[in-house]
């Protein structure tokens, strides 16, 4: 539509002018000299007007986080420097790193990082993988493919925890429906929960069931965007439809795809709702099998009482998140520069 | 138009799997669009068979839970599991909606998910359009800020929240989880995408040069052109809301729940009867699957929207 054009009028325009003007300057001196009132006042107005209103548009947004997202981070940390209580919140008695380091001193820390990574990889994977070929199929002409679509998307309307209850039964060990299955074709049947690694892939499943048509979305519309051309002269130099997908559709998706593994990255390190109703508790599981970084947050806290340290595993939580941030926009640059 | 001859081609290993046999006759005009891989090309009986696949896993599981709900607690702990419907469907649901407080728990999330949707649209609509459209100091700066916001992960104010919600005395009120979701750095993210394509500069300016001054402008002319974005934002953010978890179980109990904390209450063994905890689970997640069944073309549109320059 317009704005290619529109935008260089507009800058054309108002660079001279300097920050101020925003264009209405002379909208403002046109619209009063018609009316012939006093144009010195109503171009001041304007000027003010035009100057201060995006801020007021953005302050909304800003001061909202300020409150509720920047100040609580900040908070967080120092919390995470005292040695408070549930029951007394407001009473916190300086520790220094302690909450730290006891951190790093439990086991149960360690168990529950090794679990993100593990049902991070399990659920994130698959996921991301299945979603990039139904996008591939859903992006031939096909009948229904508005069905197919929502179908795909009804999931994402699934709450965590209506989907982890209802998974929670499917998996169930003596009455559930995949054990049946599975005995149906004569495996034996599976104590889900209680293993370390089929109760990580049982919650890795419900990730896997409520997101794979959300990304699948994601990818049909970055897949739509691809221009035509690039697969006429693909085509023309030879290439299979398998070479294709892998030369031009692939290569061309890799900043969505990026942006995908980012965004599950940060959905699976806060992995705490499945975790917590698929076991019933905030323990993960009997032997904490499944007990995730956020779980152990939310026992930390709110069942042992220890605010302070359930800020400093908050923190431990950000500086992953920090990390693993830095890793991807690294690799993406790499990308980038090789592609 | 060339791919349309490809299928012709032998088909290697990997291309059976989900290669299309079809390609007959010319792509119809109603399309008329050369973008996108497959576009031109049929789905063959593969590509629907997957396609059938895959939805069918994404429905299944709700229809069991309306199997389930509709059986009692007998019949679930037997094997094999039910297959079909029963009868207890509605008394079920009676026992979710009365002793698993469920109803109140839909009316609170209403309001809940209600008031941040219309909050987050209008304040996203306000913001998106300033980034987009007007020119103001240390713009592209903010904009990033508004950016990397969505990379802070809810736990890191748990903590401060639960504190000042405790000092205010309002754990178990509704404002505890409403006020902390009012804003969306996403939404003024999709709000400034959809914008900045879809309101023409001519639009502004004319209403500038008829003296409208900005919140006019905002009013007359933004929003109308916004709306649709408006509504499709509105949806996400109610599901997003209504689905949200994390705080609202620890600021509420089951006495002021929403349909999270209700659920949660469910799952915890608050009722320990398998078929009312079904039904309590499809009673929290109809209201959502009705609209999805009414609007849900539109928000794959809008999530396809939302994601092209994402």
């Amino acid at each position: 539509m317009a704005p290619p054009d529109t935008r260089v009028r507009d800058r054309d325009r108002a660079s001279p002018e300097g920050p101020r003007g925003n264009g209405p300057t002379d909208g403002g001196n046109a619209g009063a000299g018609r009316r012939g009132g006093s144009p010195g006042r109503v171009s001041r107005l304007h000027r003010w007007d035009a100057k201060w209103s995006p801020y007021a548009f953005i302050a909304p947004f800003f001061l909202f986080f300020a409150v509720f997202g920047l100040f609580p981070l900040l908070y967080t940390g120092w919390a995470s420097l005292h040695s408070v209580s549930l029951h007394n919140p407001t009473q916190m008695e300086w520790a220094g790193w302690h909450n730290y380091s006891r951190l790093l001193e439990d086991e149960f820390f360690w168990n529950a990082l090794r679990n993100t990574f593990t049902i991070g990889v399990l659920s994130t994977v698959p996921q991301l993988l299945m979603a990039l070929g139904l996008a591939h199929l859903l992006n031939y002409r096909l009948r229904g493919s508005t069905f197919f679509r929502v179908a795909m998307l009804t999931p994402y309307a699934t709450s965590v925890a209506a989907a982890t209850l209802v998974f929670a039964m499917l998996f169930g060990r003596d009455y559930g429906m995949i054990n049946w299955v599975l005995e149906l074709v004569g495996i034996d049947h599976v104590d889900w929960e209680n293993g370390t690694w089929t109760s990580q892939i049982a919650v890795s499943s419900i990730v896997i069931w409520r997101w794979t048509g959300y990304n699948t979305l994601i990818y049909l519309a970055a897949m739509q965007a691809i221009p035509g051309d690039l697969y006429e002269s693909a085509a023309l130099d030879g290439a299979s439809r398998w070479q294709q997908f892998r030369h031009v559709t692939i290569p061309a998706l890799k900043p969505t795809i990026l942006f995908t593994i980012i965004v599950s990255t940060i959905g699976a390190t806060q992995l705490f709702g499945e975790p917590l109703l698929f076991g019933g508790s905030q323990t993960g599981g009997g032997s904490h099998q499944f007990q995730t970084l956020g779980l152990y947050l939310y026992e930390q806290g709110w069942f042992n009482f220890h605010l302070g340290r359930a800020s400093a595993i908050a923190w431990a939580m950000f500086l992953i998140l920090i990390l693993i941030g830095l890793i991807n926009w690294l690799i993406g640059r790499r990308l980038q520069k090789s592609h | 138009m060339v791919l349309q001859s490809t299928p012709a081609r032998a088909k290697s290993k990997a291309e059976r799997a989900e290669a299309a046999p079809g390609g007959t006759g010319a792509p119809r005009p109603r399309t008329g669009r050369k973008r996108g891989a497959g576009r031109q090309l049929h789905g063959g009986k593969v590509t629907y068979a997957v396609l059938v696949l895959f939805s069918l896993g994404s429905l299944l599981p709700l229809v069991w839970t309306a199997i389930a709900a509709s059986r009692d607690n007998q019949r679930l702990a037997e094997t094999p599991p039910p297959l079909w419907f029963g009868s207890n469907l509605g008394s079920n649901l009676m026992t979710a909606w009365n002793d698993a407080n469920m109803g109140k728990a839909l009316l609170n999330t209403v309001v809940v998910a209600g008031t941040i949707a219309v909050t987050t649209v209008l304040f996203a609509t306000l913001a998106g359009y300033a980034f987009a459209k007007l020119r103001f100091r240390a713009k592209n700066l903010l904009l990033l800020v508004v950016i990397g916001t969505m990379m802070v992960p809810p736990q890191l104010s748990v903590v401060p929240l639960f504190m000042a919600v405790a000092e205010l005395e309002w754990t178990n009120q509704l404002q505890a989880v409403i006020l902390p979701m009012l804003v969306s750095a996403f939404g003024v993210f999709f709000m400034r995408q959809y914008l900045a394509g879809a309101l023409p500069m001519e639009l502004i300016e004319a209403a500038r040069v008829d003296g409208a001054h900005s919140l006019r402008v905002v009013w007359h002319v933004v929003f109308p052109v916004a709306r649709p974005a408006m509504a499709v934002l509105g949806m996400l953010t109610f599901v997003m809301a209504w689905n949200e978890f994390f705080w609202p179980i620890i600021a509420l109990t089951q006495d002021n729940p929403t349909v999270q904390v209700a659920l949660t209450g469910l799952g915890r063994g608050y009722i320990p009867d398998q078929s009312v905890i079904m039904a309590g689970a499809l009673l929290g997640t109809l209201p959502l699957l009705i609209a999805f069944a009414i609007f849900g073309k539109q928000i794959v549109g809008g999530i396809m929207q939302g994601a092209i320059k994402g």
